[in-house]
Protein backbone atom coordinates (compact mmCIF):
# COMPACT_ATOMS: atom_id res chain seq x y z
CA UNK A 1 0.00 0.00 0.00
CA UNK A 2 1.13 3.59 -0.49
CA UNK A 3 2.42 5.76 2.29
CA UNK A 4 -0.20 8.27 1.15
CA UNK A 5 -2.93 5.91 2.35
CA UNK A 6 -1.12 5.09 5.55
CA UNK A 7 -0.51 8.69 6.55
CA UNK A 8 -3.96 9.67 5.31
CA UNK A 9 -5.58 7.19 7.70
CA UNK A 10 -3.18 8.17 10.44
CA UNK A 11 -4.41 11.75 10.07
CA UNK A 12 -8.06 10.66 10.06
CA UNK A 13 -7.29 8.67 13.20
CA UNK A 14 -5.67 11.65 14.82
CA UNK A 15 -8.66 13.86 13.97
CA UNK A 16 -11.14 11.35 15.34
CA UNK A 17 -8.86 10.87 18.32
CA UNK A 18 -8.97 14.61 18.96
CA UNK A 19 -12.74 14.53 19.16
CA UNK A 20 -12.66 11.41 21.31
CA UNK A 21 -10.18 13.09 23.64
CA UNK A 22 -12.26 16.28 24.04
CA UNK A 23 -15.47 14.38 24.70
CA UNK A 24 -13.85 11.77 26.92
CA UNK A 25 -12.09 14.44 28.95
CA UNK A 26 -15.38 16.20 29.61
CA UNK A 27 -17.00 12.88 30.40
CA UNK A 28 -14.27 11.98 32.92
CA UNK A 29 -14.48 15.37 34.66
CA UNK A 30 -18.23 15.05 35.00
CA UNK A 31 -18.12 11.47 36.22
CA UNK A 32 -15.33 12.17 38.71
CA UNK A 33 -16.89 15.30 40.13
CA UNK A 34 -20.62 14.58 39.99
CA UNK A 35 -20.77 10.80 39.72
CA UNK A 36 -22.97 11.26 36.66
CA UNK A 37 -22.47 9.01 33.64
CA UNK A 38 -23.26 11.64 31.06
CA UNK A 39 -24.60 9.75 28.08
CA UNK A 40 -25.71 13.12 26.67
CA UNK A 41 -22.07 14.09 26.05
CA UNK A 42 -22.57 13.49 22.31
CA UNK A 43 -25.65 15.72 22.42
CA UNK A 44 -23.59 18.64 23.67
CA UNK A 45 -21.19 17.97 20.82
CA UNK A 46 -24.18 18.29 18.50
CA UNK A 47 -25.35 21.43 20.31
CA UNK A 48 -21.88 22.93 19.82
CA UNK A 49 -21.95 22.14 16.11
CA UNK A 50 -25.48 23.49 15.69
CA UNK A 51 -24.57 26.52 17.78
CA UNK A 52 -21.88 27.36 15.23
CA UNK A 53 -24.22 26.67 12.33
CA UNK A 54 -27.04 28.82 13.79
CA UNK A 55 -24.73 31.69 14.63
CA UNK A 56 -23.62 31.69 11.01
CA UNK A 57 -27.02 31.26 9.37
CA UNK A 58 -29.23 33.30 11.70
CA UNK A 59 -26.83 35.96 12.95
CA UNK A 60 -24.17 36.10 10.26
CA UNK A 61 -21.47 35.32 12.81
CA UNK A 62 -18.67 33.33 11.19
CA UNK A 63 -16.47 30.44 12.31
CA UNK A 64 -14.35 32.38 14.78
CA UNK A 65 -17.37 33.67 16.64
CA UNK A 66 -18.80 30.18 16.52
CA UNK A 67 -15.63 28.73 18.01
CA UNK A 68 -15.88 31.20 20.87
CA UNK A 69 -19.63 31.26 21.48
CA UNK A 70 -20.85 27.74 20.69
CA UNK A 71 -18.94 25.99 23.51
CA UNK A 72 -20.16 28.77 25.78
CA UNK A 73 -23.75 28.10 24.70
CA UNK A 74 -23.30 24.36 25.26
CA UNK A 75 -21.80 25.13 28.69
CA UNK A 76 -24.65 27.43 29.68
CA UNK A 77 -27.30 24.92 28.55
CA UNK A 78 -25.40 22.30 30.54
CA UNK A 79 -25.24 24.42 33.69
CA UNK A 80 -28.96 25.16 33.47
CA UNK A 81 -29.69 21.43 33.16
CA UNK A 82 -27.37 20.65 36.07
CA UNK A 83 -29.11 23.18 38.31
CA UNK A 84 -32.62 22.09 37.44
CA UNK A 85 -32.40 18.33 36.79
CA UNK A 86 -29.05 16.65 37.17
CA UNK A 87 -28.38 17.92 40.69
CA UNK A 88 -31.39 15.87 41.84
CA UNK A 89 -29.54 12.66 41.01
CA UNK A 90 -26.53 13.06 43.30
CA UNK A 91 -27.92 11.08 46.20
CA UNK A 92 -29.07 8.24 43.98
CA UNK A 93 -27.24 5.37 42.34
CA UNK A 94 -25.16 6.12 39.21
CA UNK A 95 -27.74 4.36 37.07
CA UNK A 96 -30.29 7.16 37.64
CA UNK A 97 -27.92 9.80 36.29
CA UNK A 98 -27.31 7.63 33.27
CA UNK A 99 -31.04 7.20 32.67
CA UNK A 100 -31.71 10.91 33.10
CA UNK A 101 -28.97 11.96 30.69
CA UNK A 102 -30.14 9.28 28.27
CA UNK A 103 -33.62 10.81 28.41
CA UNK A 104 -32.17 14.28 27.91
CA UNK A 105 -30.24 13.03 24.91
CA UNK A 106 -33.38 11.55 23.31
CA UNK A 107 -35.41 14.66 24.06
CA UNK A 108 -32.86 17.16 22.75
CA UNK A 109 -32.03 15.07 19.70
CA UNK A 110 -35.73 14.58 18.94
CA UNK A 111 -36.41 18.29 19.21
CA UNK A 112 -33.59 19.08 16.80
CA UNK A 113 -34.76 16.42 14.36
CA UNK A 114 -38.26 17.91 14.49
CA UNK A 115 -37.00 21.35 13.53
CA UNK A 116 -34.02 20.53 11.31
CA UNK A 117 -34.53 16.97 10.01
CA UNK A 118 -31.58 14.64 9.87
CA UNK A 119 -30.00 15.65 6.56
CA UNK A 120 -26.49 17.02 7.15
CA UNK A 121 -26.06 20.76 6.71
CA UNK A 122 -22.74 22.04 5.45
CA UNK A 123 -20.71 24.37 7.63
CA UNK A 124 -17.83 25.88 5.70
CA UNK A 125 -14.17 25.84 6.56
CA UNK A 126 -13.19 29.46 7.33
CA UNK A 127 -11.21 31.11 4.51
CA UNK A 128 -8.14 31.47 6.74
CA UNK A 129 -7.90 27.70 7.14
CA UNK A 130 -8.64 26.57 3.60
CA UNK A 131 -5.99 24.83 1.54
CA UNK A 132 -3.18 22.82 2.98
CA UNK A 133 0.46 21.85 2.97
CA UNK A 134 2.15 19.35 0.72
CA UNK A 135 4.48 17.47 3.01
CA UNK A 136 5.88 15.30 0.23
CA UNK A 137 4.65 12.04 1.67
CA UNK A 138 1.11 13.37 2.11
CA UNK A 139 -1.16 16.36 1.73
CA UNK A 140 -2.10 17.96 5.07
CA UNK A 141 -5.25 20.10 4.95
CA UNK A 142 -4.78 23.19 7.12
CA UNK A 143 -8.14 22.80 8.80
CA UNK A 144 -7.38 19.26 9.97
CA UNK A 145 -4.07 20.32 11.45
CA UNK A 146 -5.94 23.13 13.19
CA UNK A 147 -8.46 20.74 14.73
CA UNK A 148 -5.70 18.59 16.20
CA UNK A 149 -3.88 21.66 17.49
CA UNK A 150 -6.92 23.24 19.16
CA UNK A 151 -8.04 20.00 20.69
CA UNK A 152 -4.60 19.21 22.11
CA UNK A 153 -4.29 22.76 23.45
CA UNK A 154 -7.61 22.53 25.26
CA UNK A 155 -6.89 19.07 26.63
CA UNK A 156 -3.51 20.18 27.97
CA UNK A 157 -4.98 23.45 29.22
CA UNK A 158 -7.73 21.62 31.10
CA UNK A 159 -5.19 19.24 32.59
CA UNK A 160 -3.07 22.22 33.67
CA UNK A 161 -6.01 24.02 35.29
CA UNK A 162 -7.02 20.90 37.21
CA UNK A 163 -3.53 19.93 38.37
CA UNK A 164 -1.83 23.27 38.91
CA UNK A 165 -4.31 26.00 39.87
CA UNK A 166 -6.38 26.77 42.95
CA UNK A 167 -9.64 26.19 41.07
CA UNK A 168 -8.29 22.77 40.10
CA UNK A 169 -7.28 22.09 43.69
CA UNK A 170 -10.82 22.85 44.83
CA UNK A 171 -12.22 20.65 42.08
CA UNK A 172 -9.99 17.76 43.08
CA UNK A 173 -10.90 18.20 46.74
CA UNK A 174 -14.62 18.32 45.89
CA UNK A 175 -14.22 15.16 43.82
CA UNK A 176 -12.49 13.31 46.63
CA UNK A 177 -14.53 14.41 49.65
CA UNK A 178 -17.36 16.80 48.83
CA UNK A 179 -18.84 17.18 52.32
CA UNK A 180 -15.54 17.92 54.06
CA UNK A 181 -14.61 20.30 51.26
CA UNK A 182 -17.80 22.23 51.96
CA UNK A 183 -16.82 22.34 55.64
CA UNK A 184 -13.68 24.17 54.52
CA UNK A 185 -15.81 27.00 53.17
CA UNK A 186 -15.83 25.93 49.54
CA UNK A 187 -19.13 26.19 47.71
CA UNK A 188 -19.15 22.67 46.29
CA UNK A 189 -22.65 22.81 44.76
CA UNK A 190 -21.56 25.81 42.69
CA UNK A 191 -18.37 23.99 41.77
CA UNK A 192 -20.39 21.02 40.54
CA UNK A 193 -22.45 23.27 38.30
CA UNK A 194 -19.26 24.83 36.97
CA UNK A 195 -17.62 21.42 36.46
CA UNK A 196 -20.60 20.15 34.50
CA UNK A 197 -20.50 23.31 32.39
CA UNK A 198 -16.80 22.81 31.61
CA UNK A 199 -17.31 19.12 30.83
CA UNK A 200 -20.06 19.75 28.29
CA UNK A 201 -18.39 22.88 26.89
CA UNK A 202 -15.45 20.66 25.88
CA UNK A 203 -17.91 18.50 23.95
CA UNK A 204 -19.42 21.68 22.46
CA UNK A 205 -15.97 22.76 21.34
CA UNK A 206 -15.52 19.38 19.68
CA UNK A 207 -18.81 19.97 17.88
CA UNK A 208 -17.86 23.34 16.36
CA UNK A 209 -14.49 21.96 15.33
CA UNK A 210 -16.22 18.99 13.69
CA UNK A 211 -18.77 21.06 11.73
CA UNK A 212 -16.56 21.83 8.71
CA UNK A 213 -15.33 18.22 8.51
CA UNK A 214 -18.48 16.15 9.07
CA UNK A 215 -21.24 18.74 8.45
CA UNK A 216 -23.92 19.43 11.04
CA UNK A 217 -26.84 17.17 11.82
CA UNK A 218 -29.06 16.41 14.84
CA UNK A 219 -27.89 12.80 14.86
CA UNK A 220 -24.17 13.57 14.92
CA UNK A 221 -22.75 12.52 18.25
CA UNK A 222 -25.27 9.73 18.70
CA UNK A 223 -22.76 7.03 17.73
CA UNK A 224 -19.82 9.01 18.96
CA UNK A 225 -20.92 8.80 22.58
CA UNK A 226 -20.79 4.99 22.50
CA UNK A 227 -17.16 5.11 21.38
CA UNK A 228 -16.39 7.82 23.94
CA UNK A 229 -17.92 5.69 26.66
CA UNK A 230 -15.65 2.79 25.65
CA UNK A 231 -12.65 5.11 25.69
CA UNK A 232 -13.41 6.38 29.16
CA UNK A 233 -13.78 2.82 30.40
CA UNK A 234 -10.40 1.93 28.87
CA UNK A 235 -8.72 5.05 30.29
CA UNK A 236 -10.25 4.76 33.76
CA UNK A 237 -13.59 6.41 34.50
CA UNK A 238 -12.29 9.43 36.41
CA UNK A 239 -8.85 9.79 34.92
CA UNK A 240 -8.29 13.11 33.15
CA UNK A 241 -4.98 12.06 31.68
CA UNK A 242 -6.34 8.60 30.85
CA UNK A 243 -9.21 10.11 28.86
CA UNK A 244 -6.91 12.27 26.74
CA UNK A 245 -4.21 9.71 26.07
CA UNK A 246 -6.67 6.88 25.44
CA UNK A 247 -8.84 9.10 23.23
CA UNK A 248 -5.98 10.07 20.96
CA UNK A 249 -4.29 6.70 20.83
CA UNK A 250 -7.46 4.71 20.19
CA UNK A 251 -8.38 7.20 17.45
CA UNK A 252 -5.03 6.53 15.79
CA UNK A 253 -5.35 2.79 16.34
CA UNK A 254 -8.77 2.86 14.71
CA UNK A 255 -7.28 4.71 11.71
CA UNK A 256 -4.46 2.20 11.37
CA UNK A 257 -6.88 -0.70 11.57
CA UNK A 258 -8.65 0.78 8.55
CA UNK A 259 -5.43 0.43 6.60
CA UNK A 260 -4.50 -3.08 7.66
CA UNK A 261 -7.85 -4.73 8.31
CA UNK A 262 -10.67 -2.43 7.27
CA UNK A 263 -13.44 -4.77 8.45
CA UNK A 264 -12.14 -4.50 12.02
CA UNK A 265 -12.02 -0.72 12.23
CA UNK A 266 -15.47 -0.29 13.72
CA UNK A 267 -14.90 -2.69 16.53
CA UNK A 268 -11.23 -2.42 17.42
CA UNK A 269 -11.97 0.04 20.25
CA UNK A 270 -14.53 -2.32 21.73
CA UNK A 271 -12.15 -5.25 21.49
CA UNK A 272 -9.60 -3.18 23.41
CA UNK A 273 -12.26 -2.27 25.96
CA UNK A 274 -13.08 -5.94 26.40
CA UNK A 275 -9.44 -6.87 26.95
CA UNK A 276 -8.82 -4.01 29.38
CA UNK A 277 -11.92 -4.90 31.38
CA UNK A 278 -10.65 -8.46 31.67
CA UNK A 279 -7.12 -7.51 32.70
CA UNK A 280 -7.45 -4.18 34.52
CA UNK A 281 -11.11 -3.46 35.29
CA UNK A 282 -10.41 0.02 36.72
CA UNK A 283 -8.97 1.10 33.35
CA UNK A 284 -5.42 1.76 32.22
CA UNK A 285 -5.08 4.96 34.26
CA UNK A 286 -7.72 4.25 36.90
CA UNK A 287 -7.19 3.65 40.58
CA UNK A 288 -7.99 0.15 41.72
CA UNK A 289 -10.40 0.38 44.67
CA UNK B 1 -12.17 39.46 64.50
CA UNK B 2 -14.30 39.04 67.59
CA UNK B 3 -14.11 35.55 69.07
CA UNK B 4 -17.12 33.40 68.34
CA UNK B 5 -19.33 31.77 70.92
CA UNK B 6 -21.40 28.67 70.37
CA UNK B 7 -24.64 27.66 71.95
CA UNK B 8 -26.54 24.46 71.24
CA UNK B 9 -29.94 23.58 72.55
CA UNK B 10 -32.14 20.53 72.08
CA UNK B 11 -30.12 19.26 69.13
CA UNK B 12 -31.41 16.11 67.45
CA UNK B 13 -29.51 14.44 64.63
CA UNK B 14 -30.24 11.46 62.41
CA UNK B 15 -28.33 9.18 60.05
CA UNK B 16 -31.13 8.16 57.71
CA UNK B 17 -33.79 6.74 60.03
CA UNK B 18 -31.41 6.21 62.91
CA UNK B 19 -31.90 8.83 65.61
CA UNK B 20 -28.46 9.50 67.10
CA UNK B 21 -28.60 12.76 69.07
CA UNK B 22 -31.52 13.13 71.46
CA UNK B 23 -31.59 16.78 72.50
CA UNK B 24 -28.00 17.87 73.11
CA UNK B 25 -27.65 21.15 74.97
CA UNK B 26 -24.31 22.80 75.64
CA UNK B 27 -22.59 26.20 75.70
CA UNK B 28 -19.16 27.26 74.55
CA UNK B 29 -18.50 30.84 75.69
CA UNK B 30 -16.23 32.98 73.52
CA UNK B 31 -12.56 32.38 74.21
CA UNK B 32 -13.07 29.25 76.32
CA UNK B 33 -11.92 25.69 75.79
CA UNK B 34 -14.75 23.22 76.24
CA UNK B 35 -14.24 19.48 76.07
CA UNK B 36 -16.79 16.78 75.33
CA UNK B 37 -16.00 13.40 76.84
CA UNK B 38 -17.93 10.18 76.61
CA UNK B 39 -17.65 6.57 75.59
CA UNK B 40 -17.46 5.27 72.06
CA UNK B 41 -20.65 5.88 70.15
CA UNK B 42 -21.96 8.50 72.61
CA UNK B 43 -22.49 11.01 69.79
CA UNK B 44 -19.47 13.31 70.17
CA UNK B 45 -18.46 13.24 66.52
CA UNK B 46 -22.07 13.58 65.43
CA UNK B 47 -22.37 16.70 67.58
CA UNK B 48 -19.36 18.31 65.88
CA UNK B 49 -20.57 17.30 62.43
CA UNK B 50 -23.98 18.78 63.19
CA UNK B 51 -22.42 22.09 64.23
CA UNK B 52 -20.51 22.09 60.95
CA UNK B 53 -23.72 21.47 59.00
CA UNK B 54 -22.48 18.12 57.76
CA UNK B 55 -25.42 16.07 59.07
CA UNK B 56 -28.33 16.71 56.80
CA UNK B 57 -31.12 15.73 59.12
CA UNK B 58 -30.84 17.85 62.25
CA UNK B 59 -33.27 19.86 64.38
CA UNK B 60 -33.06 22.13 67.41
CA UNK B 61 -30.95 25.24 67.59
CA UNK B 62 -27.26 25.90 67.01
CA UNK B 63 -26.26 29.53 67.35
CA UNK B 64 -22.86 30.92 66.57
CA UNK B 65 -22.43 34.35 68.17
CA UNK B 66 -26.19 34.78 68.11
CA UNK B 67 -26.78 33.57 64.57
CA UNK B 68 -28.87 30.42 64.20
CA UNK B 69 -27.17 28.08 61.75
CA UNK B 70 -29.33 24.97 62.14
CA UNK B 71 -30.39 25.23 58.50
CA UNK B 72 -27.14 26.61 57.04
CA UNK B 73 -24.97 24.62 54.63
CA UNK B 74 -21.40 23.76 55.73
CA UNK B 75 -19.71 26.35 53.50
CA UNK B 76 -21.78 29.15 55.12
CA UNK B 77 -20.92 27.96 58.62
CA UNK B 78 -17.22 27.72 57.74
CA UNK B 79 -17.31 31.26 56.40
CA UNK B 80 -18.53 32.54 59.76
CA UNK B 81 -15.09 31.56 61.06
CA UNK B 82 -15.63 27.96 62.17
CA UNK B 83 -12.84 25.46 61.51
CA UNK B 84 -13.11 21.68 61.74
CA UNK B 85 -10.48 19.02 62.38
CA UNK B 86 -12.24 15.70 61.77
CA UNK B 87 -11.62 12.53 63.73
CA UNK B 88 -10.57 10.66 60.58
CA UNK B 89 -8.28 13.64 59.75
CA UNK B 90 -9.67 14.08 56.25
CA UNK B 91 -6.37 14.45 54.43
CA UNK B 92 -6.82 14.53 50.66
CA UNK B 93 -4.94 11.93 48.61
CA UNK B 94 -5.29 13.95 45.42
CA UNK B 95 -3.70 17.04 47.01
CA UNK B 96 -0.09 17.44 48.10
CA UNK B 97 0.77 18.75 51.56
CA UNK B 98 0.88 22.40 50.52
CA UNK B 99 -2.39 22.07 48.63
CA UNK B 100 -4.00 20.46 51.65
CA UNK B 101 -2.87 23.44 53.74
CA UNK B 102 -4.07 25.97 51.18
CA UNK B 103 -7.47 24.37 50.63
CA UNK B 104 -9.66 25.90 53.38
CA UNK B 105 -11.00 29.25 52.33
CA UNK B 106 -9.68 32.19 54.33
CA UNK B 107 -12.30 34.06 56.34
CA UNK B 108 -10.03 37.01 57.17
CA UNK B 109 -6.35 37.90 57.31
CA UNK B 110 -5.76 37.16 60.99
CA UNK B 111 -4.65 33.55 60.42
CA UNK B 112 -1.10 32.22 60.25
CA UNK B 113 0.88 32.33 57.04
CA UNK B 114 1.99 29.16 55.32
CA UNK B 115 5.56 29.88 56.47
CA UNK B 116 4.49 30.18 60.10
CA UNK B 117 2.60 26.89 59.91
CA UNK B 118 5.68 25.20 58.49
CA UNK B 119 7.73 26.72 61.34
CA UNK B 120 5.31 25.23 63.84
CA UNK B 121 5.42 21.81 62.12
CA UNK B 122 8.85 21.40 60.49
CA UNK B 123 7.98 17.81 59.52
CA UNK B 124 5.31 19.13 57.20
CA UNK B 125 7.77 21.48 55.53
CA UNK B 126 10.12 18.61 54.81
CA UNK B 127 7.28 16.75 53.12
CA UNK B 128 5.52 19.69 51.51
CA UNK B 129 5.46 18.13 48.03
CA UNK B 130 4.30 14.69 49.14
CA UNK B 131 0.84 13.39 48.47
CA UNK B 132 -1.21 14.11 51.61
CA UNK B 133 -2.06 10.52 52.45
CA UNK B 134 1.57 9.38 52.11
CA UNK B 135 2.33 11.02 55.47
CA UNK B 136 2.54 9.09 58.72
CA UNK B 137 -0.44 9.20 61.08
CA UNK B 138 1.22 11.85 63.23
CA UNK B 139 2.14 14.00 60.26
CA UNK B 140 -1.40 13.72 58.95
CA UNK B 141 -2.73 14.99 62.26
CA UNK B 142 -0.27 17.92 62.14
CA UNK B 143 -1.54 18.63 58.65
CA UNK B 144 -5.16 18.47 59.78
CA UNK B 145 -4.43 20.99 62.54
CA UNK B 146 -2.06 23.15 60.50
CA UNK B 147 -4.70 23.35 57.79
CA UNK B 148 -7.17 25.24 59.98
CA UNK B 149 -4.63 27.73 61.35
CA UNK B 150 -4.36 29.62 58.07
CA UNK B 151 -7.98 30.66 57.64
CA UNK B 152 -8.37 33.19 60.44
CA UNK B 153 -11.15 31.11 62.00
CA UNK B 154 -11.87 31.77 65.65
CA UNK B 155 -14.04 28.80 66.63
CA UNK B 156 -12.26 25.46 66.38
CA UNK B 157 -13.94 22.06 66.48
CA UNK B 158 -11.28 19.42 67.18
CA UNK B 159 -12.27 15.75 67.15
CA UNK B 160 -9.83 13.55 69.10
CA UNK B 161 -6.68 15.28 67.83
CA UNK B 162 -4.36 13.05 69.88
CA UNK B 163 -6.01 9.71 69.12
CA UNK B 164 -3.50 7.00 68.35
CA UNK B 165 -0.45 9.27 68.37
CA UNK B 166 2.97 8.81 69.96
CA UNK B 167 3.67 10.97 73.06
CA UNK B 168 6.12 13.30 71.28
CA UNK B 169 3.56 14.05 68.64
CA UNK B 170 0.82 14.52 71.22
CA UNK B 171 3.11 17.18 72.70
CA UNK B 172 3.41 18.98 69.36
CA UNK B 173 -0.32 18.87 68.78
CA UNK B 174 -0.80 20.11 72.36
CA UNK B 175 1.47 23.04 71.60
CA UNK B 176 -0.64 24.03 68.61
CA UNK B 177 -3.86 23.85 70.64
CA UNK B 178 -2.31 25.90 73.45
CA UNK B 179 -1.33 28.45 70.83
CA UNK B 180 -4.94 28.68 69.68
CA UNK B 181 -6.05 29.12 73.26
CA UNK B 182 -3.38 31.76 73.93
CA UNK B 183 -4.66 33.71 70.96
CA UNK B 184 -8.02 33.78 72.68
CA UNK B 185 -9.81 31.50 70.26
CA UNK B 186 -12.84 29.44 71.19
CA UNK B 187 -12.29 25.68 71.12
CA UNK B 188 -14.69 22.76 71.31
CA UNK B 189 -12.59 19.67 71.83
CA UNK B 190 -13.59 16.02 71.77
CA UNK B 191 -10.97 14.05 73.64
CA UNK B 192 -10.66 10.60 75.19
CA UNK B 193 -7.27 11.48 76.68
CA UNK B 194 -8.63 13.10 79.81
CA UNK B 195 -5.24 14.07 81.24
CA UNK B 196 -4.36 15.83 78.02
CA UNK B 197 -7.67 17.67 77.93
CA UNK B 198 -7.84 18.60 81.60
CA UNK B 199 -4.78 20.85 81.37
CA UNK B 200 -6.41 23.30 78.95
CA UNK B 201 -10.13 22.80 79.46
CA UNK B 202 -12.41 25.33 81.13
CA UNK B 203 -15.44 23.03 81.27
CA UNK B 204 -16.17 19.40 80.47
CA UNK B 205 -19.43 18.04 79.12
CA UNK B 206 -20.13 14.35 79.50
CA UNK B 207 -22.15 12.66 76.75
CA UNK B 208 -23.91 9.33 76.85
CA UNK B 209 -26.25 7.80 74.26
CA UNK B 210 -26.81 11.01 72.35
CA UNK B 211 -27.39 13.24 75.39
CA UNK B 212 -25.33 15.51 77.63
CA UNK B 213 -25.60 13.98 81.08
CA UNK B 214 -23.28 16.19 83.10
CA UNK B 215 -21.18 19.35 83.07
CA UNK B 216 -18.03 19.64 85.14
CA UNK B 217 -16.35 23.04 85.45
CA UNK B 218 -12.58 23.17 85.70
CA UNK B 219 -12.66 23.89 89.41
CA UNK B 220 -14.49 20.63 90.16
CA UNK B 221 -12.36 18.26 88.12
CA UNK B 222 -10.14 17.10 90.96
CA UNK B 223 -12.98 16.80 93.42
CA UNK B 224 -15.04 14.67 91.02
CA UNK B 225 -12.22 12.56 89.58
CA UNK B 226 -13.82 9.30 90.67
CA UNK B 227 -17.12 10.12 89.02
CA UNK B 228 -15.41 11.12 85.77
CA UNK B 229 -13.62 7.79 85.65
CA UNK B 230 -16.92 6.07 86.11
CA UNK B 231 -18.47 8.05 83.23
CA UNK B 232 -15.67 7.06 80.92
CA UNK B 233 -15.70 3.48 82.08
CA UNK B 234 -12.00 3.54 82.88
N1 LIG C 1 -22.51 7.27 59.16
C1 LIG C 1 -23.26 6.72 60.13
N2 LIG C 1 -24.39 6.05 59.82
C2 LIG C 1 -25.15 5.48 60.76
N3 LIG C 1 -24.89 5.54 62.08
C3 LIG C 1 -23.79 6.19 62.46
C4 LIG C 1 -22.92 6.82 61.51
N4 LIG C 1 -21.89 7.40 62.17
C5 LIG C 1 -22.12 7.14 63.47
N5 LIG C 1 -23.25 6.43 63.66
C6 LIG C 1 -23.81 5.99 64.94
O1 LIG C 1 -24.13 7.14 65.68
C7 LIG C 1 -23.78 6.98 67.05
C8 LIG C 1 -22.87 8.11 67.49
O2 LIG C 1 -21.66 8.03 66.78
P1 LIG C 1 -20.51 9.07 66.94
O3 LIG C 1 -19.51 8.78 65.88
O4 LIG C 1 -21.07 10.43 66.99
O5 LIG C 1 -19.92 8.67 68.35
P2 LIG C 1 -18.60 9.18 69.09
O6 LIG C 1 -19.02 9.63 70.43
O7 LIG C 1 -17.87 10.14 68.26
O8 LIG C 1 -17.78 7.83 69.22
P3 LIG C 1 -16.19 7.57 69.17
O9 LIG C 1 -15.66 7.84 70.54
O10 LIG C 1 -16.10 6.11 68.83
O11 LIG C 1 -15.61 8.44 68.12
C9 LIG C 1 -23.15 5.60 67.16
O12 LIG C 1 -24.13 4.72 67.65
C10 LIG C 1 -22.78 5.25 65.77
O13 LIG C 1 -22.87 3.87 65.57
MG1 LIG D 1 -16.06 10.13 67.32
Amino acid sequence: MSTQVLFGQLLVGLINGSFYALLALGFAIIFGLLGIINIAQGTFYMIGAFGGWMLLNYFGLGYWWGLLLAPLIAGIVGMALEKTLISRMYKLDHIYGLLLTYGLMMFIMGTFIYFFQTAPRPYPVPPELQGGYNLGFMFLPKYRAWVVLVSLTFCLGTWFVIEKTSVGRNLRAATENPMLTRAFGINVPALLTFGFGIGVALAGLGGVLAGPIYSVSPIMGGDLVIVVFAIVVVGGMQSILGAVITGLSLGVLEGLTKVFYAQGANMVIFVIMFIVLMVKPAGLFGQEK
Amino acid sequence: MAELSLSISDLHAFYGDSHVLHGVTLDVPAGEVVTIVGRNGAGKTTTLRSIMGMIEKRTGSITISGQNVIASPPEKIARLGVAYVPEERGIYATLDVTENLMLPRKVNDSGMTLEKIYELFPNLHARRNSQGTRLSGGEQQMLAIGRVLRTGASLFLLDEPTEGLAPVIVQQIGKAIELMKAQGHTILLVEQNFRFAAKITDRHYVMERGRVIDMIPRADVEKRAGQIQQYLGI
